[in-house]
């Protein structure tokens, strides 16, 4: 046993754990196939995701042309509507952004950021994505087994979703469905164990959690929180999957069905709800939490100011995280419930307002007087902060009891969460694409067709989800494949329709823009070199850019301050990186 | 990697004791919980998601029981054996009991022995452990045996609440897949004890890393896990 080297400097304490010794791929499939190596992963479950995300946005396309146009295209009818619904909105909350945050973004920034040559255990986490490919093939099944998917509603309310009148209630699709929800969890427990346990215990030496990046507590936080709220689905599936397949009847109260009586009886639909949102409702902030963080460090580097208040911000994620799980009967409103339990669920609701309110505050105060430059990935960033308040602020009011029952079940739920958990969080993405990009492959995005595709796409989804608000308040229900001959809704709402879904249609096309920008890049892109953001985090300190396998070379990086020294004063740079010694005495002398 | 690097991970800085050593644990670089390896902390952490799922399940199961609006069957009659032309209640599931709780015995022998080195001894006790996990799952199908050719099925019994049947299958049923999984593992390392795979730090087939005498200990997390699952399981369902 050979000693360790000492600390350059005696603050930082010495290696506790032996350095570890990876698996080396020996042949082209362990290497890009059956991959171990963390940023392989990474990018097979953002393409997936990627991809499966771009049926639901086709499936949206669809939608919209049968709610400006019914009839224009033949195919689809009510039943068709439904499926298309439950579809897109399940992909995209779960197989999109759930999988692209944490299987995509989790793992390839988690080890980088934190100074580690790879996740805890790669193997388990090698079949993470597989369980999830596995999955979202499952899901897909669905749009070609007889009766097609399932048309229940991403919320898979029973009884209706296993009865006859519901598409796919009776055939493959509820199953299908369900199952590949079964899949998705598995696999996603073997990779989040990964993420939570590599944050916790497989830091590099200095890297104190209240130096991490707040990337990292934001997918921190929301992958602790996916291994508590995830179980609730679980269990709810297999029921329901019992309740479906060996006629159980958890689920099933009495019921008579097209004048017959089911042999099912004593179930409990509103236990469904209770376990579906205990899931649901931190499934939000699962989405919204590793954007929050992302967001804070794309602001902070482009705006090349420190992030204003670093503890608040990692309190409010952790806070937020803990008070989403006594939140989630607000779902549950209408579905009526003892009026004490309606007070306390009002209340949780709102303060959960409260720190996130201190959020907002701190991106802007972090960009008061900051030297803005406005990259790609600091337009999505602002752009996710207007869409975020914009949609938080229509959120306030579902949170009241009494605004919400005569909204729920309208256009205006359908606006809100679009904007603050569709739009907001697809911002993210988008810029942290931007921002990554040039790590992961080499190479910078156009600026030019980045341009167009951020204008096109963050105006136009306020041309498509603001005019829904209006809708909501003249009383259009949501989960309608067309209005019909209908007393209250006046004939400007098919105006209005029309011009959402020529929107829809062109924010859709400005996407295909962005994946040619993507490949197109891969070979034409500006070089970017190792840091061409000139940032703080380990991440863009690699030896190799792509970083090579195990990430470091020989020696590990240590770390020495917080991730935010931008624009420190007396300075060489406007940035100082985290791995290099501490106090200003080195950062003054040029680096030699 | 690098020589230098092969260090020995227990290196124990004087640490302050109680709620600061806490608190300065947490503020620590590297690792949050000290002297806890990789393994063992995934290990604890999959099991409070576990936790998270046997809950939903238990919570599920005793709505569907104070809701049912038709009666629930009386455990200890279901769930009594005759022996000898005498009915005893809950004589099965009382052997049951015992012999899981007997096997968290030996698994907590045998990982005294494996980190011992003795290597006979520690293969030996999991051998037992994983033994007394398959007369458990055994006699479970013994009992599952018995209430299905007594008419109970997943959606309905003689006696009562369709529920009862449900909820009985579905809960004993995940519990004793854990325990199954449980014994196949069981033998898996139990082998590589005999071998002596951790005295050589043989790599695993799958993994490449190296092995050691902690896994038996892991092993060992979630075997007292599935025990003490059992308790509730055996608390909420028999004895209420
Ligand atoms: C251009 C982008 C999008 C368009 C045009 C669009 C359009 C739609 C439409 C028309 C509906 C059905 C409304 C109704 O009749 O009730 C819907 C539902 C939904 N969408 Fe989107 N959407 C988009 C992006 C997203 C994104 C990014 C998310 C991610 C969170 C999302 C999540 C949902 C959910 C959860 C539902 C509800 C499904 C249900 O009612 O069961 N959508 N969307
Ligand atoms: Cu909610």
């Amino acid at each position: 046993m050979a000693n360790i080297p000492a600390g350059i400097d005696d603050t930082v304490p010495l290696a506790e754990v032996a350095d570890v010794e990876l698996y080396h791929p020996k042949s082209w499939w362990t290497t890009y196939v059956f991959s171990q190596d963390a940023k392989v992963i990474a990018i097979q479950y953002s393409l997936t995701a990627i991809s499966i995300g771009f049926v639901a946005l086709v499936l949206s396309w669809l939608m919209r042309i049968q709610l400006a146009f019914p009839g224009a295209l033949s195919f689809i009818d009510a039943e068709h509507y439904y499926q298309f619904i439950t579809m897109h909105g399940m992909i995209m909350v779960i197989y999109l952004l759930t999988a692209l945050f944490l299987g995509g973004f989790g793992n390839y920034l988690i080890p980088l950021m934190l100074g580690a040559r790879d996740m805890v255990f790669p193997y388990a986490n090698m079949l993470s994505y597989w369980l999830y490919l596995l999955a979202v093939l499952v899901l897909v099944a669905g749009f070609f087994v007889p009766g097609g998917p399932t048309g229940a509603g991403w919320t898979l309310y029973p009884p209706q979703s296993i009865l006859s009148g519901t598409p796919g209630g009776k055939d493959w699709g509820i199953i299908l469905m369900l199952t590949s929800l079964i899949l998705f969890i598995i696999g996603f427990t073997m990779g989040g164990l990964n993420y939570v346990v590599t944050v916790l215990q497989g830091r590099t030496r200095g890297m104190t959690l209240m130096r991490m990046p707040l990337t990292i507590w934001g997918i921190f936080t929301a992958t602790v929180m996916a291994l508590l709220a995830f179980p609730a689905l679980f269990v709810a599936s297999v029921m329901m999957l019992f309740d479906r397949v060996l006629g159980t009847s958890f689920f099933m109260p009495t019921i008579v069905e097209m004048g017959e009586h089911l042999k099912n009886g004593g179930g409990s639909p509103i236990l469904f709800q209770h376990l579906f949102w205990f899931f649901g409702h931190p499934e939000v902030y699962i989405v919204a939490l590793p954007a929050f963080g992302i967001v804070s460090d794309l602001i902070s580097t482009h705006a090349r100011k420190n992030i204003f208040g670093y503890r608040m911000m990692v309190w409010a994620i952790v806070g937020i995280g803990a008070l989403s799980f006594v939140v989630w009967a607000h779902h549950m409103y209408v579905s009526g419930m003892n009026p004490k339990f309606g007070f306390f669920f009002a209340t949780t609701t709102l303060i959960i307002a409260v720190p996130t309110a201190i959020k907002v505050y701190n991106w802007v105060l972090t960009l008061w007087r900051g030297d803005i430059h406005l990259t790609l990935p600091m337009l999505f960033a602002l752009g996710f902060m207007v869409t975020f308040v914009n949609g938080g602020l229509t959120g306030l009011f579902l949170g009241n009891v009494v605004v919400d029952v005569p909204l729920a079940k309208t256009l205006f739920v359908v606006a809100h969460f679009h904007m603050v958990m569709g739009v907001a969080p697809i911002m993210v993405v988008f810029g942290a694409i931007c921002h990554w990009y040039p790590k992961v492959t080499g190479r910078m995005l156009d600026e030019t067709l980045g341009r167009v595709h951020f204008f096109v796409t963050f105006v136009g989804a306020y041309a498509i989800f603001f005019p829904m608000h209006y809708l909501g308040l003249l009383g259009v229900p949501r989960r309608y494949s067309e209005l019909g001959d209908t007393a209250f809704i006046p004939p400007s709402v098919q105006a209005l329709n029309e011009f959402i879904t020529i929107m829809a249609l062109i924010v859709g096309a400005a996407q295909i823009l962005f994946l040619f920008n993507l490949a197109w890049s891969l070979r034409r892109g500006k070089e970017a070199g190792g840091n061409p953001w000139r940032a703080t985090t380990l991440e863009w300190q690699t030896p190799q850019t792509p970083p090579a396998h195990g990430n470091w070379g020989k020696e590990l990086p240590v770390v020495y301050r917080w991730a935010y020294d931008y624009s420190v004063p007396g300075a060489a740079q406007d940035f100082i990186p985290q791995n290099q010694p501490n106090g200003d005495r080195i950062s003054r002398e040029p680096a030699s | 990697m690098s020589q230098s690097a092969q260090a020995k991970p227990e290196i124990a800085l004087p640490r302050p004791a109680g709620l600061r050593g806490f608190a300065s644990d947490w503020a620590s670089d590297q690792r949050a919980f000290k002297n806890v390896s990789w393994g063992k902390a995934m290990m604890w952490i999959f099991l409070l998601s576990d936790t998270f799922i046997f809950g939903c399940f238990l919570v599920a199961y005793m709505t569907a029981r104070v809701s049912t609006a038709i009666a629930w069957p009386n455990p200890s009659t279901v769930f009594a054996l005759s022996i000898g032309g005498k009915e005893i209640p809950l004589i099965l599931i009382a052997i049951m009991t015992f012999v899981l709780i007997s096997s968290s015995g030996t698994m907590a022998m045998a990982v005294n022995y494996g980190y011992r080195r003795d290597r006979r001894k520690a293969a030996i006790l999991m051998l037992t452990t994983a033994l007394f996990g398959a007369i458990f799952v055994g006699m479970q199908a013994f009992e599952w045996t018995k209430l299905i050719t007594e008419g109970v099925r997943p959606w309905g019994n003689p006696w009562g609440a369709a529920q009862f049947g449900s909820t009985f299958f579905m809960i004993t049923g995940f519990h004793g897949t854990h325990v199954s999984i449980g014994v196949i593992f069981l033998v898996i390392i139990a082998r590589k004890v005999w071998r002596g795979d951790f005295d050589t730090e043989k790599r695993g087939f799958f993994t490449s890393r190296k092995g050691n005498y902690e896994i038996v200990e892991i092993m060992g997390l979630y075997w007292h896990f599935v025990d003490l699952v059992w308790v509730f399981i055996f608390a909420f369902f028999y004895l209420w």
